[in-house]
């Protein structure tokens, strides 16, 4: 991360991005407009929560048995002329994917939105080796011309408003400056097109994996998916183990609901459904192509407590209703994925060691499971993961002997009373020990508690 | 009718006057109201931050001051909301204490819960005046599932005029544990929440959870702001 906000420095990155105004508009007006657009997108639907239950069974299916559906995907796609590689961690799976890259000579590699590829930290290990990677979906184009990671799984940019992007697209790509959004995407039509053309291979990611056919399935918006995935004689799919859906034919309720979750709208411009590579008489579609099946931890996810996680499909609609989400913004949480699917998965795949400190970083509103096309539990995860914490010794000492003691005194009406006419007689110490940001926002106590006049 | 009134920890402590107003306004609707001695709090702080023996050692101590079969009543959507679905999820595996959660759960009432669903309370209707917003706290509606009633009783209120809060769904900050954790978080959602209700020109803000009403009412006061906050038991309790 270009600014060195990591997971463990949550606290101060929350607090450096509430004080930046302009991060804070941006983020408020995208959060508010998605938002919207959803419920708009879903009004005369007329069957959402049965649609919302079968989709979550169907998720449900899938992390039952998991490595069945893995297997058959892995035959189906073989069978359908992929090749498929199966890697346990991040490190084996860019090592595969450079392999396969520099056997075939591959030096120019075009992108599509991939999360996954972020999770692994792609595009560097390709560079170190020589590659020059372009990503072509139009945010994540403006964040590699920043040098920024994505701060939203939809919207990368979402952080950065038209005028931020055009000063970029001015300076990086030497066009006169505008922020008329028409010009800038054209502007970046202009430069992608000429790399889509000369590209030597494409690298996408995919929304599912469909076991009995061995498909992969494509939302997008831009057709840069799809050039990516049909123009290069080589494609190379990289997407995690859990986006598995049994059959094709369980896809229309996904169809209906990923879209409207993600974006708010009913259909994405572009549903790319990939069934190996070109055949005979195919008019378009890559010469070879390899998909590469991630792990990174999500088989230890599956067996433990806070396994709903992987029935997320990752709509990114927790993330536009979150408090916090929408008042930080996405680079604060420190890690490939934001808001409150995200501070779940950054703590089960970087460990507890490495991120205890976004745990945190929930009002416990559940706004996020009111949205959740497939009702992930976000906010049982999130306690999950508070208790995990405390057990595994990464909590604030101060907090441990507070709450050790609030344990004894909120359980002894003789200590609490005691600690009552405390806190009331020296308040005005408790309101310094506890700082203007948590005491000085309370009032001072009852002079007379509620208990000495209750009936 | 009798209830029990679990005061709450920051009402007994800081808003002794929302305790006053319950009492009176459950007397004003022929209740015999009880409060269990030796309450102290329902173990939120520590369960929502993750420490699971300190919540279950005040929770139980919470079973052990509310006994018997009279509905329970407090002013706190979030307080009744952990009682009805974390007590029995925090005693999962102790069957005698499990019996006792799922008992006490199947007998928590928030106050407006109880006003309108037993009480009937806004049939009769409240005396009211001026223009007044509310703020629908999250545990209230997505946990309780308390979305209707205290809407019911300002609408009750005579005389006033109720105005509808934007974004009313938006978390206020408060939290719990978080307003501490994250302060400059909290801050800024509550200095949104503000400029929501002030938006509405509203004289007063209402709301049924002391914790909220508290993290709205210090961003109110930093900007200067004239509105009132108040309990929604202290605007119904003092027409009558």
């Amino acid at each position: 991360m270009s600014d060195a906000q990591t997971s463990l420095s949550f606290r101060s990155n929350a607090g450096k991005a509430v004080r930046n105004q302009k991060l804070r508009a941006a983020m408020k007006h995208a959060a508010d407009t998605f938002g919207a657009k959803r419920i708009d997108a879903f009004a005369p639907v007329a069957d959402v929560e049965a649609m919302r239950d079968r989709a979550s069974a169907i998720r449900e299916e899938v992390l039952k048995n998991l490595p069945r559906y893995v297997d058959q995907f892995v035959a189906s796609a073989t069978r359908a002329g992929a090749t498929v590689h199966r890697a346990k961690d991040a490190t084996v799976a860019k090592e595969i994917i450079r392999k396969i890259l520099a056997d075939r000579g591959a030096r120019r590699i075009v992108k599509g939105k991939s999360m996954v590829s972020e999770e692994v930290d792609l595009n560097a290990h390709l560079e170190a080796a020589g590659m020059e990677v372009v990503e072509t979906d139009l945010g994540e184009y403006i964040i590699q011309l920043e040098g920024e990671a994505p701060s939203h799984i939809i919207v990368p940019a979402i952080h950065k408003d038209r005028r931020q992007v055009g000063k970029l697209f001015s300076e990086r790509l030497g066009v006169p400056y505008s922020d008329d959004p028409q010009v800038l995407t054209r502007t970046a039509r202009k430069v992608l097109r000429e790399k889509f053309l000369s590209a030597d291979a494409g690298v996408s990611g995919a929304n599912f994996a469909a076991a009995d056919t061995g498909s992969l399935v494509l939302f997008t918006n831009e057709g840069n998916g799809r050039m990516v995935t049909t123009v290069p004689p080589l494609h190379v799919a990289i997407l995690s183990i859990e986006k598995m859906i049994p059959s094709l034919a369980d896809f229309p309720d996904f169809i209906r609901l990923l879209p409207r979750s993600a974006t708010g709208q009913t259909i994405t411009s572009y549903v790319s459904v990939i069934t190996g590579p070109r055949k005979p008489g195919d008019a378009t579609g890559a010469k070879e192509l390899h998909i590469v099946l991630l792990d990174n931890g999500r088989t230890e996810i599956l067996g433990g407590e806070s396994r709903d996680i992987l029935k997320c499909i990752r709509c990114g609609a927790c993330m536009n209703v979150c408090p916090v989400y929408r008042t930080v913004g996405g680079h604060a949480y420190g890690w490939t994925y934001p808001g409150p699917m995200g501070l779940i998965l950054t703590t089960l795949l970087t460990g507890m060691a490495k991120s205890h400190p976004v745990v945190d970083a929930s009002t416990l509103c559940g706004a996020c499971v009111d949205v959740c096309p497939v009702r992930v539990p976000l906010v049982d995860i999130i306690l999950q993961l508070r208790r995990r914490k405390v057990r595994e010794g990464f909590s604030d000492p101060k907090e441990k002997a507070g709450m050790a003691l609030f344990g004894k005194v909120a359980a002894s009406p003789a200590l609490f009373a005691l600690g009552q006419r405390l806190a009331g007689r020296f308040w005005p110490v408790v309101r310094v020990l506890g700082g203007k940001d948590v005491a000085g926002r309370m009032p001072a106590p009852a002079k007379t508690p509620f208990r000495r006049k209750a009936p | 009718m009798r209830a029990q009134l679990f005061g709450t920890c920051l009402v007994d402590s800081f808003f002794p006057e929302v305790g006053e107003a319950t009492v009176k306004l459950l007397r004003r609707f022929g209740v015999t109201v009880t409060f269990p001695k030796g309450q102290t709090c329902c173990g939120q702080p520590a369960y929502n931050v993750g420490y699971q023996a300190e919540a279950r050692s005040v929770a139980g101590h919470f079973l052990s001051v509310f006994r018997g079969e009279d509905p329970i009543v407090t002013p706190s959507g979030s307080c009744a909301a952990m009682v009805k679905h974390h007590y029995p999820a925090l005693f999962r595996d102790d069957p005698k204490m499990r019996a006792a959660a799922e008992q006490a759960a199947g007998r928590v009432f928030e106050l407006s819960q109880f006003l309108v669903q037993v009480l009937r309370a806004h049939e009769k209707g409240f005396p009211g005046k001026g223009k007044v917003t509310y703020h629908s706290s999250c545990h209230l509606t997505r946990a309780l599932g308390v979305l209707e009633e205290p809407l019911i009783l300002l609408q009750s209120l005579r005389g006033a005029e109720f105005v509808p809060l934007p974004d009313a769904a938006l978390c206020c900050g408060f939290g719990g544990m978080f307003m501490a954790k994250l302060p400059e978080i909290s801050c800024a959602l509550a200095e949104e929440k503000a400029d929501s209700i002030v938006a509405t020109g509203a004289d007063t803000v209402t709301g049924c959870d002391a914790g909220c009403l508290m993290n709205i009412s210090d961003a109110m006061k930093k900007r200067g702001s004239p509105v009132r906050v108040a309990h929604l038991a202290s605007l119904l309790a003092e027409g009558i």
